[in-house]
């Protein structure tokens, strides 16, 4: 008797990996999932800071993905790791702060890594070629491959027609001939492949699943390394920090993170031990946290945009409460900037 | 049989999943795990990871801005 092959996939929560994992799966290969957690996952976060969103199904896409398949799901805490593919990648960035192909490579390595660790045979993702423009393309595919070290045990299902013959179809682990070879950004096929499989549900494209894709969210991120005079190190909170908030930096040292609503209001009241704290006294208003080195005057003016983002903008004066990091506590009166007097370039 | 606590306050999903993985690694089948949470997304996430992973939810709470998970270690 043969003996049964195992692959470990590459989910990302989204209907491309679904699809590779299924199309393995149906060949009686053995599949479990694997899912990468780099702080800059869309996934998860966001919808648990910010009220408004609430409404929203709360389901993180990739354990419900391997839910759907019937297959494990190990979810990895790539945090650490993950900083040196940010800070200096060498394939370079997208059109904003995303480095894909150094993403994928350091992904499927450490995949690779799992797989050798775990006793598995091979590996599987969703790419297709022509769906992502800097990462999926023909010729970075076989780069993927080499500088992942995962060679030959790479698959890719859905375009595995498109590319040349892997050690799992070489070797008879799976049929070359029942994978696929779509190619280009159409959904079409996969839509199709999908309705094959019975999926009638599945996680929709919405611009990627990585915040350093935003421009927005670059912005912030270049900011904050450019106020640290270039230093490009960070950890968790400053990439959870970049997510919430308005964010306005009157001068290089110091910078304000301005609550937008409730929730991220509750988020960011976890770090008033971490921050200087602003915020109205007798009218409704957004909490304000100061990151940097602010003098006297500095606050005077944080609490003026503290003041110009509450219920009590157009008052003549308004009482705004600073609470130091020691829980030291004062009060000073401000008027309110008008929106004019905030300059544009303030604004992250 | 013993029974554990995990502090996942303020981590959001998936850090409280991830946390609950590597403590679950550490435990036996029919051992208890209490997981402590302020994300609201974990009442979803972790009962999905324990379906797939074969564990058994064995009581859930949700408090004021607090989310208890308890669950039993499958095989």
């Amino acid at each position: 008797m043969s003996k049964q092959r195992k692959a470990v996939a590459l989910i990302s929560g989204g209907l491309d990996s679904m699809l590779a994992a299924k199309t393995i799966m149906e060949q009686g290969v053995h599949v479990e999932g694997i899912n990468f957690f780099t702080g800059f996952c869309v996934e998860g976060h966001t919808h648990a800071i910010r009220a408004q969103d609430k409404a929203k199904p709360k389901r993180n896409n990739s354990l419900w993905v391997a839910e759907q398949l019937g297959i494990k799901l190990h979810i990895v805490d790539v945090i650490e790791e993950y900083k040196k593919v940010l800070i200096n990648p060498k394939h370079g960035y997208g059109a904003n702060m995303n480095p894909c192909l150094d993403c994928k490579i350091f992904m499927v390595n450490k995949a690779k890594q799992w797989l050798v660790e775990n006793d598995f045979d091979f590996i599987i993702t969703g790419e297709v070629i022509g769906q992502r423009p800097m990462s999926q393309r023909k010729a970075t595919m076989p780069i993927i491959s080499q500088q992942s070290g995962a060679d030959d045990l790479l698959l890719r299902p859905l375009c595995a027609k498109n590319l040349p013959e892997t050690l799992p179809e070489r070797e008879g682990w799976v049929d070359r001939e029942k994978l696929h070879e779509i190619t280009g950004r159409s959904r079409k096929p996969q839509m199709a492949l999908a309705k094959h499989f019975g999926f009638d549900d599945y996680a929709q494209p919405a611009g990627g699943c990585c915040f350093l894709t935003d421009a927005s969210y670059s912005a912030k991120l270049v900011d904050l390394w450019k106020a640290r005079d270039g230093d490009k190190e960070y950890d968790l909170d400053d990439v959870m920090l970049l997510k919430v908030g308005r964010h306005i930096r009157p001068e290089q040292h110091f910078k304000l993170i301005v609550a937008r609503e409730e929730g991220e209001e509750r988020f960011m009241q976890g770090y008033k031990k971490d921050f200087i704290t602003l915020k109205c006294i007798d009218y409704p208003g957004a909490l304000t946290l100061v990151d940097g080195t602010p003098s006297a005057e500095d606050l005077f003016t944080a609490a003026r945009i503290t003041a110009r983002y509450g219920q009590g903008r157009n008052a003549e004066q308004v009482d705004v409460r600073i609470i130091g990091k020691d829980g030291s506590e004062r009060i000073i009166q401000v008027k309110p900037f008008a929106a004019e007097e905030i300059p544009q370039e303030w604004l992250i | 049989m013993t029974r554990e606590t995990l502090n996942a306050r303020r981590l959001l999903c998936p850090l409280p999943v991830i946390r609950t993985q590597d403590k679950v690694k550490q435990l036996k089948v029919g051992d208890q795990l209490e997981v402590i949470c302020t994300d609201p997304g974990v009442m979803q996430d972790i009962p999905a990871w324990c379906r797939i992973n074969g564990h058994k939810v064995l009581e859930t709470v949700s408090g004021d801005h607090e989310y208890i998970i308890i669950l039993e270690v499958g095989g």
